[in-house]
């Protein structure tokens, strides 16, 4: 990565036909990023960090991702633990599948998409505390139980023995998975993009993980870059 | 815990915020991005605009003023008022909403839900209900016959229909509607409190979040909606507008309630 790269990091969104990008595409602009769309698997190639957006049912979003071509490269970008994160849809995808259509999904972190258990409400529509259950980079600056904005019914359920990988839960009707990460893999179930100043404050602590990491040369795994 | 949310309602009539009784006498009261930024920092958990609009070019007018709103307000926004088919509302998403309201065309054709729910989600989808009581209907509330005491009415409210209000609630939630947004149209305008009957009604037969609408004057009857009416979120237009109260005042009522409510950082120092 270059020096002028350095100070304004290329972060591609992942355009998959999904609803509102302006909102993201706006506040990863407003916090320092040079924002591209990502359509297909060319224009993911000179970015330093994917962010898969999104939001509805794993198997509609699958199908358009696999008619983009973008399937594999989004799995190679993170099986190179290359920056990515993923938001709400774009998390849950991450897993192997998910219990609302049977769909298989990317399958990049052991474990299902199953809906939320004795929630009062469903979808889950508003602002609600997200309790960190590890101290991480993203979160910097970010009151621990900070309120930031859900819309969904479904969340991703680690497997057994993989729940390192959590980052933070919340809590409608039960405790469910909020936040993950593992290396420069980074989910979140909220909407940071519609979460007013600390979504805002995520989203800039992504970009400047971004621009201290960069790309891992590829074959580096774990949990080295973005941490550090 | 999920919070309580209060939704500040912009009336926008051709790129204007405008407010009047509702249709009529209509004042200019400004751009509506910089109003929902306003209201953004005033700590509005979520915003929505109802496009009154007449003028046949409304529908770029307004896809502009969605767009220039998303790139300055980072809170979500709803919008309603004359989306008809799935291509509108993808429109309407596309240009930076997070989430669309279909009031008449739902009524008018059913599965316009369960075809955009199919087609965006359900989380995207807000049924708009605005209800009445029947004229010569019974007021009371502890009746045989509750739920049936409503009726919906269309096009702002000039048009009755068949229809009993609680159970197109309940036939929308089934369709596929992530929300609904209720609006008490004998409540609507008059600042006599939000109509607790109707939404204790409609909560308890449905389990997706609803929004109270029409009615509000003060605090106490966000506190109401709530606590009596079971809402999830709150929504008013003119007692913010006019600033007879702030979203920060009744965001303090309803803590002082015992409510869950999201303080702004403003307020919270």
């Amino acid at each position: 990565m270059s020096e002028a790269d350095a100070a304004r990091p290329r972060i591609a969104i992942v355009d998959y036909g999904a609803g509102n990008l302006v909102s993201i595409e706006q506040a990863l602009t407003s916090v320092g990023a040079d924002v591209t769309m990502g359509r297909d698997a060319e224009a993911l190639r000179d970015a330093d960090a994917l962010v898969v957006p999104g939001v509805g049912a794993a198997a509609p979003a699958m199908a358009r991702l696999e008619r983009r071509g973008l399937v594999d490269p989004i799995r190679d970008w993170i099986e190179r633990d290359q920056p990515f994160l993923g938001i709400c849809l774009g998390l849950q995808l991450l897993f192997d599948g998910s219990d609302e259509d049977g769909a298989t999904t990317l399958g990049v972190l052991p474990g299902r998409t199953s809906r939320l258990e004795d929630a009062p409400t469903l979808p889950h529509i508003g602002w609600n505390q997200v309790v960190r259950t590890r101290d991480h980079p993203l979160f910097e600056g970010i009151a621990d139980g900070a309120d930031l904005y859900f819309v969904h019914s479904f969340a991703g359920v680690p497997a057994d023995g993989t729940e390192d990988v959590v980052l933070a839960r919340t809590e409608h009707g039960r405790p469910f998975v909020s936040a993950v990460a593992r290396g420069r893999l980074l989910g979140v179930q909220f909407h940071p993009e519609r979460s007013g100043t600390d979504g805002l404050r995520l989203l800039a602590n992504f970009v400047g993980l971004v621009r201290a990491g960069g790309p891992a040369p590829a074959g580096v795994g774990g949990a080295a870059g973005m941490v550090a | 815990m999920l919070r309580r949310r209060v939704i500040p309602c912009l009336d926008v009539a051709d790129g204007r915020v405008v407010k009047g009784t509702r249709f009529v006498d209509l004042v200019d009261e400004g751009d509506p991005p910089e109003l929902a930024e306003r209201y953004a920092r005033e700590g509005a958990d979520e915003l929505v605009f109802l496009d009154i609009s007449a003028a046949p070019e409304r529908r770029a007018t307004l896809l502009d003023i969605v767009e220039r709103t998303a790139r300055r307000a980072f809170i979500p926004l709803t919008v309603g008022g004359g989306v008809r088919t799935v291509e509108e509302m993808r429109d309407v998403l596309r240009a930076g909403a997070d989430k669309v309201s279909l009031n008449t065309a739902a009524v008018a054709d059913p599965t316009l839900i369960s075809r955009c729910a199919a087609r965006f989600g359900s989380q995207a989808v807000v049924v708009a209900i605005d209800a009445r009581r029947w004229r010569g209907g019974s007021d009371d509330a502890a009746g045989a016959d509750l739920a049936a005491i409503w009726e919906v009415v269309v096009k702002g409210g000039r048009e009755a229909t068949e229809l009993e209000a609680v159970a197109w609630a309940e036939r929308a939630a089934e369709l596929g509607a992530g929300e609904l947004l209720v609006t008490s149209i004998d409540r609507d305008g008059t600042g006599t409190g939000f109509d607790t009957d109707l939404l204790r009604v409609i909560t308890s037969r449905v389990s997706v979040p609803v929004i109270a609408s029409g009615g509000a004057a003060g605090p106490e009857d966000f506190v109401a909606a709530v606590r009596d009416g079971g809402a999830d979120a709150v929504l008013a237009a003119s007692i913010f507008h006019r600033r007879i109260h702030s979203i920060a005042s009744v965001k303090a009522a309803m803590a002082t309630a015992g409510l869950p409510i999201r303080l702004v950082p403003e307020i919270a120092a």
